[in-house]
């Protein structure tokens, strides 16, 4: 698992894309610490971390769509599949590679809060409470993504695959108002990633909420590694 | 040190390998043959655990690929028939990960000695700094025998390591096999006989999926080969010849060839045995008065005897072979 690990994240930094995800993941965080706390002269970061949820769930499709995908195309899964490593810790590794280039891509986001407790007071909880949604946010999106890169040779597919998801996740509050069944409203609801994600821009951390995402992380694990292991049986 | 059990392997309705079953000892170097489609790679995807069998059982060094993949894994080096690697990596940083993939060699100095080694062996030495892309095929190829060599595995499972190689880089990788073959159990699969039998001591014929043969190549070949065939052009009618022909004891059969001098007529014959014909057939159209013209023994060649071992003997067959022996 940890040679699966360094060798994904490595190769992040061996591509541009790596650097390309930071810079924008970086940009959109200047851009809004600017406009929000800059120009408009106050230390609280919620605003920032709100709009950096959209953004986020934009970027991930991009960090997570080769992951698998490739793999599988070009047949270096070979490798990986007769390697006496499992299925899972072969997930693992490309999972917490692309964890960890996500944590530091949103970074960013405390470098500016360091810089801001110059000139004010930063209500550090309300700060550490959003970081660690947004971490969350990232947990949950990751394993969904690469889920998806596990079940198509194409990155293209894989990446619109993951924007579409991300669209829905985005877009299920306004759904859950439109439908009138009780119990899709009800579902709609529960899976809300914003609804989730609210909370911890208050700097409220609800033990339901950090489970939820671990939970969702944990389910397309499992589902990505099932995927490897179907396709071994099939 | 390997034994493969009732082997089956189905994709949907059609059956890939059906029944496969035999044992590799310590230090014996197998050729895996058969037509493309005859069930090899699927084998070797099964021994590697790529694949999961849909019915029986591979043990690698004691230990069940389904049981105790790990273990069975680490004492196995493959290389694919199609080697892919990572674009964005050098040779040496490749075998490094190859190294961390199979958790062998922890100790910095004692991995970077052992990747140094494999890379002298297999003539890699000068080019551990460069990208594996941008190689030639030959040292991609090398590469790929490298990564197999990593850990010293117990078993190396080769598929169709020379495809796609000029005839100097065949002649380096069926040396680099030789070589390897004197510290581990090697399993070679290919569809050109004169490759298994430059380099393997031992043939396993697949086709359609099972086993058609098995035993020392040489024995397995003189086998297959080993059938009298001879080529004769006689003068006079037809039907008269055929008459001889179909009189000569032992009942050989005969096909008539196209190629012929006019009023003459050219005949193949096949014994069913090892028996020599051409004594009977001389005698035959001795006793018949009519000219005997020519008599060609034949060898069978190694391609028409690969088509006898994998039970395509058809007129494909008889067109495959080789030069005769006047």
């Amino acid at each position: 698992m940890a040679a699966i690990f360094k060798r994904e994240f490595r190769a992040y930094f061996h591509t541009p894309l790596g650097y390309v995800i930071l810079a924008v993941a970086y940009f959109f965080t200047g851009y809004y610490f600017f406009t929000y706390n800059i120009y408009g002269g106050t230390t609280d970061f919620t605003q920032l971390y709100s709009l950096l949820f959209s953004v986020v769930l934009f970027l991930i499709p991009v960090l997570t769509m080769r992951l698998m995908s490739e793999e599988k195309k070009s047949r270096t899964d070979q490798l990986l599949l007769t390697a006496p490593v499992s299925r899972f810790g072969i997930i693992l590794g490309k999972y917490l590679s692309a964890l960890c280039v996500f944590l530091i891509a949103i970074a960013g986001t405390l470098v500016t809060a360091v810089i801001a407790s110059f000139y004010g007071k930063v209500d550090w909880p309300c700060v550490i409470g959003n970081f660690l949604g947004l971490f969350l946010l990232g947990v949950a999106q990751i394993a969904i993504c690469l889920f998806l890169s596990s079940i198509t040779e194409s990155q293209v597919i894989a990446a619109v695959l993951g924007f579409a998801v991300s669209l829905f996740l985005m877009l299920v509050d306004a759904v859950s108002y439109v439908v009138r069944s009780r119990v899709l409203q009800n579902l709609f609801e529960y899976i809300s990633f914003n609804e989730r994600y609210s909370p911890f821009t208050l700097g409220i951390v609800e033990l339901k909420n950090v489970v939820f995402f671990l939970s969702v992380a944990a389910l397309f694990c499992a589902f990505s590694t099932a995927v490897l292991e179907h396709r071994r049986w099939s | 040190m390997l034994e493969v059990k009732g082997l089956v392997k189905k994709y949907g309705d059609k059956t890939a390998i059906n029944g496969l079953s035999f044992q590799v000892a310590k230090g014996e170097v197998v050729g895996l043959l058969g037509l493309n489609g005859a069930g090899k790679s699927t084998t070797m995807n099964c021994i590697t655990g790529y694949i999961a069998p849909t019915a029986g059982s591979v043990t690698v060094d004691g230990h069940d690929l389904l049981k105790e993949p790990d273990k069975a894994k680490r004492v196995i080096g493959y290389l694919p028939e199609v080697f892919s690697f990572y674009p964005d990596m050098k040779v040496y940083e490749y075998l490094n990960f190859v190294c961390d993939l199979k958790g062998v060699f922890r100790n910095q100095r004692q991995r970077r000695e052992h990747i140094l080694a494999v890379c002298g062996r297999v003539g890699l030495s000068e080019l551990t700094g460069r990208m594996i892309r941008n190689l030639s095929k030959g040292y991609k190829q090398r590469v790929g025998f490298a990564q197999a060599l990593i850990g010293n595995p117990g078993v190396l499972i080769l598929d169709e390591p020379t495809v796609g190689l000029d005839p100097s880089q065949i002649i380096e990788i069926r040396q680099l096999i030789r070589e390897s073959g004197k510290e581990s159990t090697i399993i070679v699969s290919s569809h050109i006989l004169s490759e298994i039998q430059a380099i393997c001591s031992r043939i396993i014929v697949i086709h359609d999926g099972q086993i058609a043969a098995d035993g020392p190549t040489e024995q397995v070949i003189r086998e297959a080969a080993g059938r009298a065939e001879l080529v004769i052009r006689a003068k006079g009618p037809e039907t008269r010849i055929e008459k001889v022909l179909s009189e000569i004891p032992g009942s050989p059969r005969f096909v008539r060839l196209p190629e012929a001098e006019e009023g003459t007529s050219e005949y193949q014959l096949t014994g069913n045995g090892q028996e020599d014909l051409r004594e009977a057939v001389f005698q035959a159209f001795a006793a018949s008065g009519l000219v005997l013209l020519q008599i060609c023994s034949r060898e069978a060649s190694l391609e028409h005897t690969f088509l006898h071992l994998t039970g395509q003997d058809s007129k494909e067959a008889e067109a495959a072979f080789g030069k005769g022996e006047q």
